[in-house]
């Protein structure tokens, strides 16, 4: 049985669909599995055990029966715990949504339910998705299954460990910065932020609404494809979902091609800042494309150099307001000060007991840049500067028809190294911020291990608005180059984590 | 806490010193059948807390999508109010912490309403025209409902609690913006109460509103400030809340005219603040003043797209407007021939249209007139009804007239007629046989009432001899007793002439 | 540029509606101004004859028909209510009672 959860969802889809396993095996491999190495990992927040078994019993069920099920029906996958589910707690890694449960189910959710895909359970996240390390979750840090002592990435800390310590084939993560670059850079798995409004943000809880995409997490290319199709298409509840069509993206990850494509590295995301092992192995990933027959080009993008600080403007500045209905009225904590107060001071106490520093910082410096006399030299000129940081991706695809850079400047970084440095921590995202600001998409696929730690190495591809289906066709390419030169999966690399943890 | 009155100066002394300059925010709710941002019912009176989907109640997760018959009726007004159409126009989050307001943050506009620069002429009593400018008018959501328990009063001061009902809050809103309005001396009172009566019929006109101020479809916030004299510059302004019937805009600019004139005649400066009206008392209270609480931080909503209009859209919306009602009464009285003050009494009397309908149906102007400024007003004051609820039909008043006009009945028995069909006795035609109110044709028996009449009056009969014909009245009053009335007069008329000798 | 200091912080908690000790007040005010310095270029980049971008992909008129959908159930609304009463939420006073 334990070699079920090693496989990839692909394969588990093919031997459900060829009735070699059931989807009850498959989901109790995988409780199974979170029950052996969670402790250790804490990637989750809820486990969702009851309900998952009910789904993939009814899968078996009807498999029997000879219905017709969707390829992914039985394969088991992780939700991170921003993303609101009907009969499960939804918490957004928050004191103040704790012991919450929604009422209603998140569209992605629903898409889930359609396919018949069991649920097994919420992942842990930096508080309301703020943060590269998962550190700031209320509910304890999750771990990095690659060394226990260092991080996992962020904010989706919690799917990407799910998905590399074999807890699960398959997350949903969302991204507004690099929260599922980033983390799938630091887990050696891979993570996909789709086009701004490919797929629904309907029942993901909004930290800046104008970046928040949901995308897949997983362990290869093509089982991101497979998962980005279930969940992603126009959804009426919101307003900035496209209406195009998801595109064949499994068919760009099966047929996997890269001759006569031009793919150009940004100049500005290298160099000064990149850890030297990231590097080596960014540039061996050229190679490798280069040998496969593309065409590696060299394009400027100046603007970027102002992406991190446009996007420490405009996502606090949203998530301030995001954040306001968090106040002890409706829904989650309510704290009420001694005597009498007035629902001000329980507003008041409520936020200050029921938000982390984080969170806390970033309503604040949201406040700021919104507020009367400075919002034109704030707001408004990070607004100017996303333009310019779109225009500098048009230019850029003038020449290439993906661009490629290192997904993080880092490997994992040690729990607690950075929790004091607020700017330090800002700076993980560097690399995956630009994708979020002009709407484009992105993916991070495991590029090696750097040579001066043994920690995984991300590589970042992003393709112009609409053009998901670009990643998957050189993401695939890649993955499977590289893992010619490795002689398997990355993650066939990292320690058993049973061991590491001193057993359980 | 008790209201302290303020100090007023009579309204003849205020106007001798002071220039008032007005402003109005009238908000219109709108009758679509959802919310603004929500599917959920747009209705008044429902059970509290039901008419709501998770977006009304802000919970976690959740997205706006716009009402499109709502933008529609929003352009409408803009139309009615002669203003322009933007050519595109954001919505925008105006954020404060309120328990009514379910994300804390209002979706409203703000650098770009969907209407601008427009105008109104108000016609006041005295047949002089004053046009008021129109800023703006922008779409917004209504809040919730709150209900303060507790206290003495059920008023916010003094309350322990409250509780919220959710009902109310995302109904779509019209918030209309005058520009400041200037020389409407004595006349600002009643050019306040003609102003709000007039955006509350075009609505109405329109059909895109309720317009039951009662209900708070229609709600005023009068902005009043005095200037001196031969001032150019404004002075300070004080917003009044909570004026929500056509009387109390009225008195409440009176009252405010008269308040300010007492603070700045004692030499104290006019606070900027908010006063809220009261109508049991006929004054205002200070609410809170404008503070830093009022930085309401705007910026563009990126959970919804701007609105685009375009020549073609603007047109069609143009050509189902109605006609509008100042047109239309011009155009009525006109046709009508009345004078100004019948037709004043048939406006004020609200039976215009019912008018307009029953000339349609074959009576003439007059006639129609006659029917519903006498007889059924008379009746729908009695009732307590409006004259247009008590199921008067126009065919049945074209009915009744033809048998006035043929001498059937007269206008006495037409009443008794009008009785038995309302009582649902049939058609007119058929009361009148049932009832046996046919007018008395047959001469032998009034010959025998007039020479009954006659003898009893033998002074008259001589006058009349005398040819004193005007004396006949006093005759015919003594048969049409003697009938019980149903005699035709005229008839009766002509036979005493005739029975006496004397020419008519 | 303004620097941000304690009253600044001060008065943005407040518009936040955020309590904070002093010992907060001082420590976020530290780390504000650091941060605030770092982003501060950004207003010095994109001249006036640049457009400024609110949403990343260009939509219009996305409109929902007037059609009646699912309601919650009064139970379901109150469900994760910290308080209610009479089938609505219930909040402490709103003014200081006295």
């Amino acid at each position: 049985m334990t070699d079920l959860i090693h496989l990839s969802a692909d394969a588990l889809a093919r031997k459900l669909t060829s009735k070699e396993v059931s989807a009850v095996e498959v989901t109790q491999a995988h409780l199974d599995r979170i029950d052996a190495v969670d402790g250790a990992i804490n990637a989750f927040l809820h486990v969702n055990t009851d309900e998952a078994l009910l789904v993939a019993a009814e899968v078996d069920k009807a498999r029997t029966g000879g219905d017709a099920l969707h390829p992914l029906a039985g394969v088991p996958i992780a939700v991170k715990d921003l993303i609101v589910t009907k009969g499960q707690p939804t918490t957004a890694g928050s004191r103040i949504l704790e012991g919450w449960q929604s009422p209603y189910d998140a569209t992605v959710v629903r898409r889930l339910r359609a396919a018949k895909m069991p649920i097994l359970g919420k992942t842990n996240l930096d508080e309301f998705a703020m943060g590269s390390s998962t550190e700031h979750s209320a509910f304890g840090p999750t771990r990095n299954p690659w060394d226990l002592d260092r991080i996992p990435g962020g904010s989706g800390g919690g799917s990407a460990a799910a998905v590399a310590a074999f807890e699960a084939p398959l997350a949903l993560g969302t991204d507004t910065g690099g929260s599922i670059r980033q983390p799938g850079a630091v887990t050696g798995t891979v993570g996909v932020k789709p086009t701004y409004g490919g797929v629904s943000r309907y029942g993901a809880i909004a930290m800046a609404s104008s970046l928040d995409q949901i995308g897949p997490v997983s362990r290869t290319v093509l089982d991101s494809a497979l998962l980005h199709e279930v969940i992603g298409g126009h959804d009426p509840h919101d307003s900035t979902s496209l209406t195009d069509p998801v595109g064949a993206l499994v068919e760009a990850a099966r047929m996997g091609q890269v001759e006569g494509m031009r793919i150009g590295v940004i100049k500005e995301l290298q160099g000064d800042g990149y850890q030297a092992g990231v590097l080596t192995r960014f540039h061996e990933s050229l190679e490798l494309l280069r040998s496969a027959g593309a065409e590696i080009v060299e394009v400027s993008c100046p603007n970027f150099r102002y992406a991190l600080g446009a996007y420490y403007l405009i996502m606090p500045s949203e998530a301030s307001s995001n954040l306001a209905k968090y106040d002890g009225v409706r829904f989650g904590l309510r704290v009420v000060p001694d005597g009498t107060p007035t629902i001000e001071r329980v507003m008041g106490a409520t936020r200050a007991a029921g938000f982390g520093d984080e969170v806390k910082r970033r309503i604040i410096l949201g406040t700021y840049a919104l507020s009367a006399g400075y919002y034109d030299a704030y707001y408004g000129s990070a607004q100017k500067v996303r333009t310019l940081i779109q225009r500098d991706f048009a230019a850029a695809f003038e020449q290439a028809d993906v661009l490629v850079s290192p997904t993080a400047p880092t490997t994992a970084f040690k729990l607690g190294e950075k929790l004091d440095d607020p700017l330090a921590m800002y700076l993980n995202d560097v690399a995956t911020i630009p994708a979020n600001l002009a709407g484009v998409p992105g993916l991070s696929l495991p590029g090696g291990l750097a040579d001066e730690d043994g920690l995984p190495v991300g590589i970042q591809l992003l393709a112009p608005a609409r053009q998901d289906a670009r990643l998957y066709r050189v993401g695939a390419v890649l993955e499977s180059l590289l893992e010619d030169t490795w002689g398997g999966p990355l993650l066939a690399k990292a320690p058993e984590i049973t061991q590491i943890a001193g057993g359980k | 806490m008790t209201a302290v009155t303020d100090e007023v100066l009579t309204f003849d002394e205020a106007l001798a010193k002071y220039d008032p300059v007005l402003g109005f925010e009238v908000h219109v709710e709108l009758n679509t059948k959802t919310k603004m941002f929500s599917s959920a019912p747009n209705a008044f009176g429902d059970v509290p807390n039901t008419n709501v989907t998770p977006v009304d109640l802000g919970l976690p997760g959740v997205l706006p999508v716009v009402n499109g018959v709502a933008v529609e009726s929003a352009i409408k007004i803009g139309l009615a109010l002669n203003c322009r159409i933007a050519e595109k126009c954001y919505f925008a989050r105006k954020n404060y912490f309120y328990p009514d307001t379910p994300k804390n943050f209002q979706t409203s506009q703000f650098e770009d309403p969907i209407a601008y620069d427009g105008h109104i002429d108000i016609e006041l009593a005295d047949g002089t025209v004053f046009r008021v400018e129109i800023e703006r008018a922008h779409m917004e959501e209504d809040a919730g409902k709150l209900t303060h328990m507790g206290g003495s009063t059920g008023r916010i001061q003094g309350a322990e609690f409250s509780l919220v009902d959710y009902n109310r809050a995302g109904v779509p809103l019209i918030e209309i913006v005058t520009k400041p309005i200037v020389g409407a001396g004595a006349r600002a009172p009643e050019l306040a109460k003609a102003y709000v009566a007039a955006i509350r019929e075009i609505v109405k006109n329109l059909g895109v509103s309720d317009a039951r101020m009662e209900r708070g479809n229609v709600r005023c916030d009068a902005n009043v400030s005095l200037k001196p004299k031969g001032q150019e510059k404004f002075g300070t302004r004080t917003e009044t809340k909570n004026v929500n019937s056509l009387r109390a805009v009225e008195h409440a600019v009176t009252y405010e005219i008269q308040r300010h004139a007492a603070v700045l005649d004692s030499g104290t400066p006019i606070l900027q603040e908010t006063r809220h009206w009261h109508e049991d008392t006929r004054s205002t209270t200070s609410g809170r003043p404008k503070s830093d609480a009022d930085d309401y931080r705007y910026f563009p909503e990126p959970d919804l797209v701007p609105v685009v209009t375009n020549e073609a859209w603007i047109e069609k919306l143009r050509a189902e407007l109605p006609e509008p009602p100042a047109e239309r009464r011009k155009r009525l009285q006109a046709d009508w021939g009345y004078s100004d003050a019948e037709f004043r009494d048939v406006v004020n009397a609200g039976v215009m249209s019912s008018i307009e309908d029953t000339i349609a149906a074959g009576v003439s102007a007059p006639v129609a007139r006659k029917w519903w400024m006498g007889e059924i007003s008379r009746r729908a004051k009695l009732a307590d009804v409006e004259p247009a609820e008590l199921g008067v039909t126009p065919e049945l008043i074209v009915e009744l007239n033809a048998l006035i006009e043929s001498g059937k009945i007269n206008d006495k028995l037409s009443r008794d007629v009008l009785d038995g069909v309302l009582a649902g006795e049939g058609t007119p035609a058929e009361v009148v046989e049932k009832r046996g109110l046919a007018v008395v044709s047959d001469d032998g028996p009034l010959l025998e009432a007039i020479d009954g009449a006659l003898a009893a009056q033998p002074d008259v009969a001589d006058k009349i001899r005398g040819g004193k014909v005007q004396a006949v009245g006093a005759i015919v009053g003594g048969v049409m007793k003697a009938t019980r009335g149903q005699a035709d007069a005229g008839r009766v008329r002509e036979l005493i002439l005739q029975r006496l000798g004397v020419e008519g | 540029m303004a620097e941000i200091n304690r009253d600044d912080v001060a008065h943005l908690a407040r518009l936040a509606h955020i309590d904070m000790t002093d010992a907060e007040l001082d420590r976020m005010a530290g780390e504000l101004a650091v941060i605030v310095d770092s982003i501060k270029s950004v207003s010095e980049v994109a001249g006036d004859d640049v457009p400024a971008t609110s949403h990343p992909i260009p939509l219009s008129n996305v409109f929902r028909d007037d059609v009646v959908g699912e309601t919650l159930s009064n139970e379901e609304a109150l469900l994760g209510a910290p308080d209610n009463a009479d089938g609505r939420f219930k909040v402490p006073a709103i003014l200081d009672g006295e």
